[in-house]
């Protein structure tokens, strides 16, 4: 090349210079388990199918959650969404209700009449479900999406267990619940109603089955001895709050006690509310020690519902109780004071927890049962082989969302069961701790509030209490996510990079570091909003 | 008019990009396109701001003039590292002036330019406009005069101070821009008043609007909606334009190479460093804080300021530090008023 005057060097581009080899430390691209995923008992991908509904696009939103949870419109009505409690945008303002937009995405699916893709595998395996309960239904569905054949066998006239038969109408409309049990039915699962199976055994022998998940869930109301005259009405909770959905409503008169501080408790009263009655709860400790929970207990209060804490009944007739007031020791048990006062009482509601009927169990070797509960390994799988247990008949939490997830995990072991293999589950990623995020680049935006039901038809009417959001604030809602740990493609690493040694990939496929030029500042990792950027030392 | 911001979308203006947005909404430096005027391989320090402040102003200035772009560049830590001969990072027509001489250069060319276009030889892209840039030393110590003089003719040229608050590239010397208290080469931390004095200080942009210029802004590396909407506002004007970006330096701040965004947010975050436009010597519209801060948390991660956080912390110092950043707070209207 012809060169000016004192020039002797063909002009060059810096990009001769590999600034890389100053490093001593690399970013690296990162996914972390964000604490919401990580609480959830059903083990939904809550960050990832909120991304989708961040942008509007509800169907995969939808698709990407009934991966692990088949129910959002049950869920998004009676989970207790302990998912909120660990968010990490609870430091900031208040949790993304994570719960509400799941109601959203469930109502909007039953709306537009979404279906679950049809299965195009079928392994030959016939697998029996007891129970068309949350857990039943749960695993009803992995196991058909698994290509497996599955008969779903219940004792009761419909599907839902104990969603239909304990949780009251004005927390889940019975049209909602049907829809999303139906949708699974459409998938190909077979369906025996009023069809009690009393040995588990001989039902599999007979319909040739190759593995059974027990799910007959908690129905027997534990009883409490109380001292009573022969007329006395005392009846258990779980059996007024079944009764409700049949022909005969059940006659509990005007003044109707609950005995019990749990969440059927306060289900049975706001029932007996809505039927007329003046409920009161009777409950031997305060309402901190209550294993109801407080929003259930206030929304009961709101609607009129008494409750006596530190109260004991000691004798009930024909139409009073008698009730001995306590007080909480040191330890915080109740101890009688001797201090009594009569109540007026038509009728005494024992809600006191459910046992499990465990008959259709008897001669099943290998079994083990502890405390009225069925033992069962890790991979959900009693002591007989093949014959798999979950929800409330096994030793956990009780509540939908546990029941639902035992489905779920139950059918990833029952489908490497029946392969003979074991399900190994895919190591979890590290949990995304608020420290790690940058809450800087986040719009500032408090919670929706989700529109509650008037109170005088709370009192009068089995109208569902909790409204929905509309699409405007559920998408507003979604829109609160952090994304935590997991990148949401938010271009600060691309920009921020004083050397230009991010690669962006185009949208939906992220970006990689260039790390011939990656100084390795670190500015990537430090602005990286949700924490998706580690510094790793490099090695010699 | 001032920047709108975008009021929600999960991070609204505050990240670089934000795929919930329409792409026209989006920032340039988002762009997979963007022209990267500044490319890899150039020899500033790790994390260092005026890199990234190059970068961020030259890009959203070649989007702005259609890549029809020439830029006059002051001797200073930008041009060292960008260019030892024969080698360059610049992507776009790029002059190397003295260290005193830019904003004359750059008048030279916007003069050279409008002589070729009254010829009929202007560019066949639209037309070709001038940027100059330079350090703090280069703008407001040893440019001054020549930057004054092409305010005063009202030249046709954008000039960008990437104000690094000290002579950097020659080893941390104190300059007119260096602020009050800092630790540089020349200004030790001993003696009865350590580090640099309390003098009057020389805020350039204010300076600039007392020409009554058509347009002067201030910016940092934290806010890039911000400053790139300042560059594609300025390059909508004739005439003489300034752009003032505070952009930190990890040598000579003493702060870690992953703290620089963080750094230059804290300056405005406590009202220390105002972020404001000014059309024809009228401030027009300020950035206000969002979250604010009390002085100590921009000063306290900073090496250069660490003899005020010694045995006895420096109370009255920082006291006067905080009383600068107050007095900018009511100047500058830079108090959180609502919104988003």
């Amino acid at each position: 090349m012809e060169k000016p005057f004192a020039i002797t060097l063909n002009p060059g581009s810096s990009l001769a210079n590999h600034t890389g080899s100053w490093r001593t430390e690399r970013p690296v691209y990162v996914d972390r388990l964000p604490p919401c995923n990580q609480q959830c008992p059903a083990g939904e991908d809550i960050q990832g199918w909120l991304f989708h509904a961040e942008s509007g696009d509800y169907e995969t939103a939808w698709r990407h959650l009934t991966r692990d949870n088949p129910f959002p419109a049950i869920m998004g009505r009676v989970c207790y969404h302990t998912c909120e409690g660990a968010c990490n945008r609870g430091k900031i303002d208040s949790p993304v209700g994570i719960n509400s937009v799941e109601r959203f995405l469930g109502d909007e699916a039953l709306k537009q009449g979404w279906t679950f893709a049809p299965v195009s595998v079928n392994s030959g395996k016939r697998v029996l479900v007891v129970g068309a309960g949350p857990s039943g239904m749960s695993a009803a569905y992995h196991l058909r999406r698994l290509g497996h054949h599955v008969t779903v066998q219940d004792a009761g006239p419909f599907l839902g267990g104990m969603m239909r038969f304990g949780i009251p109408k004005y927390r889940l409309p019975r049209d909602v619940l049907e829809a999303e049990m139906q949708r699974i039915v459409a998938l190909g699962v077979e369906v025996k109603l009023n069809s009690r199976v009393d040995n588990i055994l001989e039902s599999m022998k007979t319909g040739k089955f190759d593995a059974a998940f027990l799910a007959v869930g908690a129905h027997i109301g534990k009883r409490a001895y109380i001292p009573a005259g022969d007329t006395a009405r005392i009846v258990d909770a779980i059996s007024v709050l079944r009764s409700m959905e049949g022909e005969e409503k059940p006659m509990l008169g005007r003044r109707v006690i609950v005995y019990g501080g749990g969440n059927t408790a306060i289900d049975v009263a706001r029932t007996a509310k809505r039927m007329g009655a003046d409920p009161i709860i009777v409950y031997r400790r305060n309402r901190e020690k209550a294993p109801a929970h407080d929003f259930e207990i206030e929304e009961a209060l709101q609607e009129g519902v008494m409750v006596k804490w530190l109260s004991t009944i000691k004798q009930a007739g024909e139409s009073s109780i008698t009730i001995e007031k306590m007080v909480l020791d040191d330890k915080g048990f109740p101890q009688p004071t001797g201090e009594f006062e009569t109540m007026e009482a038509d009728s005494v509601v024992l809600a006191l927890g459910q046992d499990v009927d465990l008959g259709l169990l008897d001669g099943v070797p290998g079994l083990e049962v502890a405390d009225g509960v069925v033992k069962v390994a890790p991979n959900m799988m009693t002591g007989h082989p093949g014959i798999f247990a979950g929800g409330d008949m096994v030793p956990a939490e009780r509540n939908v969302t546990v029941a639902i997830g035992h489905g779920k995990k139950a059918a990833r072991h029952i489908d490497a069961w029946l392969r003979s293999a074991t399900h190994e589950a895919p190591k979890k990623h590290e949990v995304a701790t608020f420290e790690r995020l940058n809450t800087w680049y986040y719009s500032d935006a408090p919670k929706t509030v989700q529109p509650m039901l008037d109170i005088i038809r709370r009192q009068s009417t089995f109208d569902e209490v909790q409204g929905g959001l509309d699409e405007t604030n559920a998408l507003f809602e979604a829109r609160r996510c952090l994304s935590c740990g997991n990148c949401f493609e938010c271009d600060n690493c691309y920009g921020v990079c004083p050397d230009n040694a991010v690669i962006k990939l185009g949208a939906g496929k992220r970006f990689e570091f260039n790390y011939d030029y990656c100084k390795g500042c670190g500015i990537c990792a430090a602005e990286c909003p949700c924490g998706a950027i580690v510094m790793e030392p490099e090695k010699l | 008019m001032s920047m709108q911001p975008v009021k929600f979308y999960q991070t609204g203006t505050f990240t670089v990009g934000n795929r919930l947005l329409a792409p026209e909404d989006r920032s340039v430096q988002s762009n997979m396109e963007r022209t990267n005027s500044l490319n890899s391989g150039h020899r500033a320090c790790q994390g260092c701001g005026e890199a990234l402040g190059a970068r961020y102003a030259i890009d959203a200035a070649m989007k702005a003039t259609n890549r029809q772009l020439i830029a006059a560049n002051a001797t200073g830590c930008l041009e060292v590292f960008s260019t030892p001969y024969p080698e360059s990072s610049w992507q776009i027509p790029w002059i190397h002036s003295l260290f005193g001489n830019t904003a004359a250069v750059a008048t030279g060319i916007a003069a050279a330019i409008k002589v070729k276009k009254g010829k009929g030889q202007g560019g066949q892209h639209g037309d070709i406009r001038v940027v100059a840039q330079g350090g703090d030393g280069g703008t407001t110590d040893i440019g001054f005069g020549c930057l004054s003089g092409m305010f005063e003719r009202n030249d046709d040229v954008l000039y960008i101070c990437y104000d690094n608050e000290a002579y950097m590239n020659t080893g941390v010397q104190r300059s007119s821009a260096t602020p009050p208290a800092a630790r540089t080469a020349t200004t030790m931390p001993v003696g009865e008043h350590p580090g640099n004095n309390f003098g009057q200080g020389k805020f350039v942009p204010a300076i600039a609007m007392a020409h009554g210029i058509p347009y002067v802004a201030t910016a940092t590396v934290a806010d890039l909606r911000d400053l790139e909407h300042k560059v594609t506002k300025a390059m909508s004007f004739r005439g003489a334009r300034y752009l003032h970006i505070l952009v930190p330096c990890p040598l000579g701040w003493g702060t870690a190479s992953h703290d620089t965004i963080r750094m230059a947010r804290l300056a405005k975050e406590t009202g220390l460093f105002p972020v404001f436009e000014a059309e024809y010597g009228e401030v027009v519209s300020s950035l206000p804080i969002r979250h604010r801060l009390p002085v100590e948390e921009y000063l306290r991660p900073q090496k250069r300021f660490a003899h005020l956080f010694g045995k006895t912390p420096a109370v009255a110092t920082i006291a006067r530090i905080q009383s600068m950043a107050d007095k900018n707070i009511r100047k500058y209207g830079l108090r959180f008023t609502g919104g988003a």
